[in-house]
C-alpha cells in the first residue's frame, strides 16, 4: 500500500491539471498513516532502544553508547555482515540468471508454456518455514534423501559444515524465489514491442543474438527491480535461516537479521540487537539508493527508434 | 516505484522485533483484569505437546470443578515458541497470572525485575505442600534463599542409554568409566556403528555431556562457581581437561557422522539408537516415553539399556551426581490482582500434582516430584525405568540443574554458542575458557 505514495508525488509535478492532483495526493494519506505508524515509529524506537540498557524485563535504563560500543567492538557484527553479504552476493548470482531465461522462456504464449509457468510458481506458494523444515528432513545424513537413495554423493553433512550449510541457504532460498523473479521478468520480456524482434529477424538475427541484443537491454529496469528486491530482501532472510541452521553451524549461517534475534530475544540484549536493527536499516536504505543510481534517469526512454 | 516498497521491507524486519512485542501483548492482554462477574479468573500458561498438555490441562479441570471462588483459564503454547512469548508477555506487564516456567536463570530475571511473587511465608505457612516434594526440586526455584516458583511435575536428569541388541551383537558391555566409553567408541566405529548419537544442531545437547564431564573430573563445585559468578571460574583445571576429553572424543568419531545436522526436536537422534545406527546416547529421561512411541518394539522388547553417566578415572565428582531438570516451576506474576493470586496459590495447594496428575505423570512413563510416587510403579509397564529415575533422583549428592536454565539467558546464549564451536572443533578449550570467563555474572 505505501508504494501509492510516490506515484502520488510525482504525478503533482507532471500533471499540469492542478485540479486532479489533490484527490490524488489525498489517496496516499491511509497508506502515508500506516508507514509512519507501524514503519517509521517502531524504528524510532528501536534507534532510542539502541542507547539503552534493556533485558526485556525489567526498567529500560539509558545507557548512551554502550551498545553501540559492545555491538562495534564485537567480531561478531563484521562475521554477520560477511555472511549476510555472502548470502546476499550469491543468491543473487544463482537467481538471476535463472529467472531471467525462466521468465523469458515462460514469457512465449504457447500453451505447455502456460502449464508450465504455474507449475513453477508452486514454490512461492510455500511459507519458508516449511520449506524449511521440509528441506532439513530431506538433507538429514541419516534419515534423509541420500541414505534413502543409497547414494553417497548426495549423502553429505549438509548442515553440519559451515560452506555446505550456507550453500544450501543460498540454494534453498533461490529455490523458492526463483519463481517470483521469474514471473517480473515474463511480464518485461511481454512489454517488448514484438516490432524489434520482427525487425531483428529482417535483418538475420538468430534467436540467441535477438536474446542478448534486445531481450537483455529492454529488460534493463527490470533487472534493476528484481536485483533490488533480491538484494534487500536477503536482508530480511531470518525465518528461513532460522529453522534450517538456526545460524550454524556455529556461526557458518549468522546473518545480521539473525544475529539481531538471538541477541535481542535468546541473550535479553535488547540494547545491541536494537544497535543491529539500526545498522540492517542502514545497509538496506544504502543498497536500495546505491541501485536506483545505477538504474540511471528513469525518464530515459528505452524505445527509441522503435 | 522500486525504493519505497523496499525500505517498507527493511522497516518490516525492524518491526518485527518490536512488532512482535505488540503483537504478543495483545495476545495476552485477555489476561490479568478481565475477570467477568463472580470470583477472579486467572490466566495459566503452559507447554502445549503430548502428554504434558493433557495432564496439565487436566488438573485446571479438575480444580475448576471445585468451588474456590474463580476459574483458571488454561492457555497451552508450543515450546520453543513459549520462551519468548512469556518473556515478551512479563516484559509488557501482560504477564499471565501462572507462569509455567524452568526455574534458575530465567527465574532470577523475573526476580530482578520484581515480576514475580515471592511464595517463601507460603510455603512457611503451608509447610504440608512443599514437605510432599522432593527437596532438591526447590533449588532451581531459590533465588537469594527466598523460593519464588513452585515445583511441579517431574524430575527428568539425563541419562546413558543404551541398545542393548547392538551392545550384544559386537560382544561389549555397558561402560563403567570414561576409559571405557573411549574404548567402546574404537569398538563400534570397527563395526560401521556410530558410537554416539547426537543431536548437535539443538546446542543443548551437547551441553549435557559438558555438564557430565566437569562433574565427574571436577566435581559440582566447578560449575557451582561459574553459576555464583566467581571471577574466572571457568578457568578451573578440571574445566580445560574436560574440555580437552570432550574433543578427543569428537575427534576419535565418537559421535554419528553428520551430528551438527541433527536436530533433537525432529527426534531424528533417539531413531539412531532405536533403529541400531548408533550404540548409545546420552539424553533426557524424558526421552523414554518418545522411543516408546516411535520406536516400534524397541522399549516394549527389552531392548533399550539405560545408566547413570560412568565416573572418569581419577575424577573427583561423586559417580552418583546427576545433571538434567529437577522439575518445572509454577510462578504467580506479582501484576495478577490479589484475587488472582489468591486463586493461583489454592490451585498451587490443592490442584497441582493431585492423585491423578500424580498418576497421569506416571503412566506417561515419567516421574513426578512427589515422595513416595514409587508407590505407584508397581503394575505399571515401565517399573524397571521409572524406579531407576526415582533413585537416581532422590541418591544423587547433588543434582544440577542444566546449565542454560540455571545460567542468566545471556550467559546461556553465550554457552550454548561456544559449546557449539567447541564441538565443531573451531575453538580450542583455551579459547572456550577465555570466551566464557567473560561472560561470567552478566
Amino acid at each position: 500500500m505505501t508504494t501509492l505514495a510516490p506515484p502520488a508525488v510525482r504525478e503533482k509535478k507532471t500533471t499540469v491539471n492542478g485540479g486532479r492532483s489533490g484527490p490524488v495526493a489525498w489517496m496516499a494519506v491511509p497508506a502515508l498513516l500506516m508507514f509512519l505508524a507501524f514503519g517509521v515509529v517502531p524504528l524510532l524506537g528501536v534507534v532510542a532502544l539502541s542507547f539503552t540498557t534493556w533485558d526485556g524485563l525489567g526498567d529500560i535504563h539509558p545507557s548512551g553508547l554502550t551498545s553501540w560500543r559492545a555491538v562495534l567492538g564485537d567480531p561478531g557484527l563484521v562475521h554477520a555482515l560477511w555472511v549476510t553479504f555472502l548470502i546476499m552476493a550469491l543468491s543473487w548470482l544463482f537467481q538471476t540468471p535463472l529467472s531471467l531465461l525462466i521468465g523469458t522462456f515462460l514469457a512465449g504464449r504457447q500453451r505447455y508454456r502456460e502449464v508450465l509457468a504455474v507449475i513453477y510458481f508452486l514454490p512461492l506458494l510455500l511459507s519458508s518455514a516449511a520449506l524449511a523444515i521440509t528441506y532439513k528432513a530431506l538433507l538429514d545424513p541419516n534419515f534423509g534423501l541420500g541414505p534413502g537413495l543409497g547414494s553417497s554423493l548426495l549423502t553429505q553433512d549438509w548442515l553440519g559444515r559451515g560452506n555446505l550449510a550456507l550453500g544450501v541457504v543460498v540454494f534453498v532460498v533461490s529455490w523458492q524465489f526463483i519463481p517470483f523473479h521469474s514471473l517480473i521478468y515474463q511480464g518485461g520480456v511481454r512489454q517488448i514491442p514484438v516490432s524489434l524482434y520482427e525487425a531483428a529477424q529482417l535483418d538475420g538475427a538468430g534467436t540467441v543474438r535477438q536474446f542478448f541484443r534486445i531481450t537483455l537491454p529492454q529488460l534493463k529496469y527490470t533487472i534493476i527491480t528484481s536485483s533490488t528486491l533480491m538484494v534487500v530482501g536477503s536482508l530480511t532472510f531470518f525465518d528461513l535461516i532460522y529453522v534450517l541452521t538456526a545460524g550454524g553451524p556455529s556461526d557458518a549461517t549468522r546473518a545480521l537479521a539473525l544475529d539481531m534475534y538471538q541477541r535481542g530475544f535468546k541473550a535479553s540484549l535488547m540494547g545491541p540487537a536494537s544497535a543491529i536493527a539500526v545498522i540492517l536499516v542502514l545497509v538496506g536504505l544504502g543498497l536500495a539508493l546505491l541501485l536506483r543510481r545505477l538504474g540511471g534517469d528513469a525518464d530515459e526512454s528505452q524505445l527509441e527508434g522503435a | 516505484m522500486t525504493r519505497i516498497p523496499m525500505s517498507r521491507r527493511s522497516f518490516l524486519t525492524l518491526t518485527a522485533g518490536t512488532g512482535a512485542a505488540a503483537a504478543l501483548a495483545a495476545c495476552g492482554s485477555s489476561g490479568p483484569g478481565t475477570s467477568s462477574g463472580g470470583g477472579a479468573n486467572a490466566d495459566y500458561w503452559f507447554l502445549s505437546g503430548a502428554p504434558g498438555e493433557t495432564i496439565r490441562g487436566g488438573a485446571v479441570e479438575r480444580f475448576n470443578k471445585g468451588d474456590n471462588g474463580g476459574k483458571i483459564t488454561p492457555n497451552a503454547v508450543q515450546n520453543d515458541a513459549y520462551k519468548d512469548k512469556i518473556k515478551t508477555a512479563i516484559g509488557a506487564g501482560q504477564a499471565p497470572t501462572v507462569i509455567w516456567g524452568w526455574g534458575g536463570g530465567g527465574l532470577k530475571s523475573y526476580v530482578e525485575a520484581n515480576q514475580v511473587e515471592d511464595l517463601t511465608d507460603w510455603f512457611g505457612q503451608n509447610a504440608a505442600v512443599k514437605d510432599r516434594l522432593f527437596p532438591s526440586s526447590f533449588g532451581p526455584a531459590t533465588i537469594d534463599g527466598k523460593i519464588y516458583a513452585m515445583p511441579a511435575e517431574t524430575v527428568a536428569p539425563i541419562v546413558l542409554f543404551y541398545n542393548k541388541e547392538v551392545f550384544e551383537k559386537a560382544g561389549a558391555t555397558p561402560p563403567q568409566s570414561w576409559g571405557d566409553i573411549m574404548n567402546l567408541v574404537t569398538l563400534f566405529n570397527s563395526k560401521k556403528i556410530a558410537p554416539f548419537s547426537l543431536g548437535g544442531q539443538s546446542r543443548w545437547t551437547n551441553m549435557m555431556w559438558l555438564e557430565f564431564l566437569f562433574d565427574r573430573i571436577g566435581g559440582s563445585e566447578v560449575f557451582q562457581a561459574v553459576f555464583e559468578g566467581e571471577k574466572d571460574a571457568w578457568s578451573h583445571p578440571a574445566a580445560k581437561q574436560a574440555l580437552t576429553e570432550m574433543q578427543k572424543l569428537i575427534n576419535a568419531q565418537g559421535f554419528v557422522k553428520g551430528f551438527s545436522s541433527i536436530t533433537a526436536d525432529s527426534n531424528a537422534d533417539q531413531a539412531l539408537l532405536y533403529t541400531g545406527k548408533a550404540a548409545m546416547m546420552v539424553h533426557g529421561a524424558w526421552t523414554y516415553g518418545s522411543m516408546q512411541n516411535d520406536g516400534g518394539n524397541f522399549v516394549k522388547d527389552g531392548k533399550l539399556g539405560w545408566m547413570n553417566f560412568p565416573p572418569v578415572e581419577g575424577g573427583k565428582g561423586d559417580p552418583s551426581d546427576t545433571v538434567g531438570n529437577p522439575g518445572q516451576y509454577y510462578s504467580i506474576s506479582s501484576k495478577a490482582t490479589p484475587e488472582q493470586k489468591e486463586l493461583a496459590k489454592k490451585f498451587f495447594a490443592s490442584g497441582v500434582l493431585d492423585d491423578t496428575e500424580v498418576k497421569g505423570w506416571v503412566d506417561a512413563g515419567q516421574v513426578p516430584i512427589v515422595k513416595g510416587a514409587d508407590a505407584q510403579f508397581a503394575g505399571s509397564k515401565d517399573a524397571e525405568f521409572l524406579k531407576f529415575i526415582y533413585d537416581t533422583s532422590s541418591n544423587a549428592k547433588t543434582f544440577a540443574q542444566s546449565w542454560d536454565q540455571a545460567l542468566s539467558p545471556t550467559a546461556a546464549e553465550a554457552l550454548l554458542d561456544n559449546i557449539a564451536k567447541l564441538f565443531q572443533v573451531s575453538i580450542s578449550p583455551d579459547q572456550f575458557i577465555t570466551n566464557m570467563n567473560a561472560v561470567i555474572g552478566k
